[in-house]
């Protein structure tokens, strides 16, 4: 039986759709069968929250009086510089950004408490931040300096803008030196001491989805607390990938870029991020539905914690000086159960996406089904697949000649 | 026998007694030693372990008290800030005690004060600044 994400809809709104998560649609549909589940099944909801470091989000915050240009000049909230390579008073805030006078890494390792990041978990928490900027005028903006406080009820828009969230699949971080290291992927003991992993397995949105057959541009999902949309795919987009038979990239693959009104989201599902030693981020809750028009669709729903695989990265050596290989193989099950085996080794493991909290949000998504108050999107465009050719190329550099 | 974990507190004038060697002598007591501060001209800090009979005990803690050293259960100067955990588990494979640990079934992550020796390994490694040491 094939459905429609017309007719889905149409249950959605009479409050007759059959909404499960993705774990709980494993055992559900094993032992219902897959046939049998795929007819009374609707959608599966997914849900992540993990750090995502290329977030962000972009404000237009009205006009003063007399006008100013921000373009041009510098810009700052609460002493984080935002970009102002726009018009008059549009700018962009990065998640990473911090402050010009933070020490960084000078005194080693920094600790990096506050960014970018914690100023959009701040602003959708409602409170105040210091706006500062100086620009060079103009006779149509004659004003040089601004200095106030502001919120996001007083900015005309206020959009996160994320070009890379919700990696499908991730690396799995240990340290082969002998010292102790600080990077994106937590801090890594010495000697294989601890093993760092970042998914949410089989509650991942694309690890449940692998060959983006139902989440393309224009899906409506979960972010950060409010209602977002899929624009397309993110960078980095990699899906020609060494992959399980499931079809299950058994590395890091297809990303998404996400978008949504950052006034309708929530500071719980939008977190500033500190790692020592490496910097700020933001912690973003993503949530995607799936829509189980066939048997197809809900297989790729079953997809189990034991049936995905990360590669085993050395961040002391190979991933910093762009060597590629792994040190093997580990699945989701084995992550999650606190220890992994690595070259006949027992190493414990840490997760930095929070699974607990990915159950939260498949569950919110959920409700907001059965409540009516969500509605599947049929994509405008699929995401690139296996097919499309995409290669993902590393800088090559050009060396630029001395006059 | 008792097991105890406390922070004392020493003012100045205190620091160049030799106070826990009086606690092992003088009330038959064991002191594990998790953590000091104490330098000239400022307060000291201790985190310790202390183990010994009853009767013992309340002997040492009545002698600390009169010479004037403040004592602590540990659990008031660690706290876990659990509305800033995320339940990411980062932490859970640092934290030698088990203070820290996880449910495996739902992946949540609970502290449990009397595990703590307060040896501060989690706080770098938290990304939300979840836990808080007051020393």
């Amino acid at each position: 039986m094939v459905k429609t994400i017309e007719e889905i809809n149409e249950k959605i709104r009479k409050g007759k759709a059959v909404v499960f998560t993705a774990e709980e649609i494993i055992e559900y549909a094993a032992e219902k069968g897959v046939k049998k589940a795929a007819q009374e099944v609707d959608v599966v909801t997914t849900g992540t929250f993990g750090p995502m470091c290329s977030s962000g989000a972009y404000f237009n915050i009205g006009h003063t009086k007399p006008r100013i240009k921000l373009g041009g000049g510098k810009t700052y909230l609460n002493d984080v510089p935002v970009y102002v390579g726009f018009a008059a008073v549009d700018f962009f805030l990065g998640a990473t950004a911090m402050p010009d006078d933070d020490p960084r890494n000078k005194i080693f390792p920094g600790k990096f408490s506050y960014g970018g990041a914690n100023i959009i978990e701040e602003l959708v928490a409602g409170k105040d931040v210091r706006l500062t900027a100086t620009a060079y005028g103009t006779d149509c903006y004659p004003r040089k300096s601004l200095e106030t406080y502001i919120s996001l009820k007083d900015m005309n828009e206020a959009v996160l803008f994320n070009m890379r969230n919700a990696y499908q699949n991730y690396n799995v971080a240990v340290n082969l030196s002998d010292k102790v290291i600080y990077t994106y992927m937590g801090v890594l003991q010495p000697k294989m001491g601890n093993a760092n992993y970042c998914s949410a397995g089989q509650l991942s949105p694309l690890l449940n989805d692998p060959f983006y057959k139902t989440i393309g541009i224009g899906t409506r999902i979960f972010l950060g607390g409010g209602i977002g949309y899929v624009v397309g795919s993110g960078t980095q987009h990699n899906p020609d990938v060494k992959r399980t038979e499931g079809g299950v990239p058994k590395m890091t693959a297809g990303t998404l870029a996400v978008k949504g009104d950052l006034k309708m989201m929530s500071p719980k599902w939008l977190r500033g991020t500190s790692f020592t030693g490496y910097g700020v981020t933001l912690t973003v809750g993503i949530g995607v539905p799936i829509p189980i028009l066939n048997e197809e669709f809900l297989r790729y729903t079953m997809v189990r914690d034991e049936e995905i695989w990360a590669q085993v990265v050395d961040y002391s050596e190979a991933y910093p000086q762009f060597i590629p290989g792994s040190l093997g193989e580990v699945n989701y099950k084995q992550l999650k159960s606190g220890r992994i085996p690595i070259q006949g080794k027992e190493i414990p493991t840490s997760g930095l996406s929070s699974y607990f909290k990915a159950r939260e949000i498949a569950q919110i998504l959920k409700e907001w089904i059965d409540a009516g108050k969500f509605f599947l999107t049929k994509p405008v465009e699929p995401l690139p697949s296996v097919d499309s050719g995409i290669v993902f190329k590393p800088l090559k550099e050009r060396p630029i000649k001395k006059k | 026998m008792q097991k105890k974990r406390v922070v004392l507190n020493y003012p100045t004038h205190l620091v160049d007694q030799p106070i826990i060697s009086n606690l092992v002598k003088d009330y038959d007591l064991m002191v594990n030693i998790s953590r000091a501060r104490i330098t000239p001209r400022e307060e000291g800090r201790l985190v310790l372990e202390i183990t010994g009979k009853r009767a013992g005990l309340d002997a040492g803690f009545k002698y600390l008290h009169e010479i004037g050293v403040e004592v602590q259960p540990l659990a008031q100067d660690v706290k876990w800030h659990e509305n800033r955990c995320t339940h990411c588990t980062a932490c859970i494979s640092i934290c030698p005690t088990k203070a820290l640990d996880v449910d495996r079934k739902d992946m949540e992550v609970s502290f449990l004060r009397d595990k703590c020796i307060a040896c501060e390994l989690c706080i770098p490694v938290c990304p939300y600044q979840a836990m808080e040491i007051l020393f």
